[in-house]
């Protein structure tokens, strides 16, 4: 696989290091004159200076036969207009953008450009799963296939909590999975298993369900 | 018309007066409080008192857009000094807003002629510098 990283920042470097280190071919992209020379030093021919978002040093860089093209410098419009080209000039079929600002990843939806990868989102996810009592955990998320796996802690006194899974009342589009009680193993419930409060339930379900059946688990939290 | 600038530069703060002096409907967004001096500067009046609007933001910011009014704009001007900027916020605009005309700035002929093939209306001063040097070199001299 070739792959063209483009920005030598702390990102991008070690990205090159790691796909070098497994046999990847890469080239970096670093326009920082002073940057590429120290990277120099250590990647030798796998890294060109220049302006990444100049066709000419996209092309120099050998962007028609690149295999993935990864944007990750620090400036989210650059990263954008890199990936633009990347795959609707040079065909190039992957692309991945890092996106340094959340509030931009609209940006890159809006012009086609993913996955963006926006480390304040990666963080919030680890919150959401490290830190307890959070309530609902996106387990998976399938955008293409357009499913969810969520996990959500049943709360006392939820209207689902006592209840049997087939009293339990879920919207179209969603399937209780998977229950885990408190302390042992989880398993497939059927429907008379009932749910008791401090459970943990895996549901299945469409985006944008996430409401209705957070109301059923744990009420007084909404998902954000 | 609502005719609306994106980065008060030389260009920006040209187009704006002149836009605004044809009878328009005027707003201007640029990052820098400053480059308002540039739309008061050779004029008998403030800019807000001769009509015109002024919005401090930063031009990918949505909100920053919104508050300088990108709904209501007829006519969007991307001229600040960045092309990946401009060709970014001109796409929010074309794409999202629907803005029916939209015109772009974009200093790298390169990059000005493949958008411009995608739809957007680029202007690249570079080209015009280099048509404007490159017949100025070949006059025939008079000695």
């Amino acid at each position: 696989m070739y792959v063209i990283v483009v920005g030598g920042g702390k990102v991008g470097l070690n990205l090159a290091r790691e796909l070098i280190r497994n046999n990847q071919e890469v080239t970096l992209v670093e326009q920082d004159r002073r940057a590429y020379l120290r990277i120099e030093q250590e990647l030798e021919h796998a890294v060109e200076y220049g302006d990444g978002t100049e066709l000419w040093v996209l092309e120099r860089a050998g962007i028609q036969r690149a295999d993935l093209v990864i944007a990750v410098t620090g400036d989210d419009e650059d990263n954008i207009l890199i990936c633009q080209v990347a795959k609707e000039k040079y065909l190039c079929e992957r692309v991945i953008a890092r996106c340094n600002n959340p509030r931009n990843l609209q940006h890159f939806k809006l012009l086609g450009i993913g996955p963006a990868v926006s480390a304040t989102d990666l963080i919030l996810n680890i919150i959401e799963h490290e830190v307890p009592g959070h309530g609902l955990v996106h387990l998976l998320d399938l955008p293409d296939e357009k499913l969810e796996i969520i996990e959500l802690e049943v709360i006392d006194g939820a209207p689902a909590a006592g209840r049997t899974v087939s009293e339990i009342e879920l919207p179209d589009g969603s399937l209780i999975i998977s229950v885990l009680p408190r302390g042992q193993a989880g398993f497939v419930p059927k429907p008379d298993t009932v749910i008791r409060p401090g459970d943990e339930v895996l549901i299945v379900l469409d985006p944008g369900l996430e409401e209705a059946i957070t109301s059923q688990f744990a009420p007084d939290r909404v998902p954000r | 018309m609502m005719v609306m600038v994106v980065g008060a530069g030389r260009v920006g703060s040209s187009v704006a007066k002149s836009a605004l002096a044809a009878g328009h409907t005027v707003s201007v967004l640029d990052a820098d409080p400053l480059s308002h001096e540039r739309l008061d500067a050779g004029q008998p009046t403030s800019w807000e008192d001769a009509g015109g609007r002024f919005t401090v933001g930063t031009a990918i910011e949505i909100d920053a857009l919104l508050a300088a009014g990108i709904e209501e704009a007829d006519v969007f001007i991307c001229s600040t000094n960045g092309d990946n900027t401009n060709l970014t916020v001109a796409q929010i605009a074309q794409r999202r807003f629907g803005i029916p005309r939209v015109i772009v700035r974009v200093l790298d002929p390169a990059r000005s002629d493949w958008y411009a093939e995608q739809g957007l209306h680029t202007i690249c001063p570079t080209k015009v510098a280099i048509e404007m040097f490159s017949s100025a070199v070949l006059e025939p001299i008079e000695r």
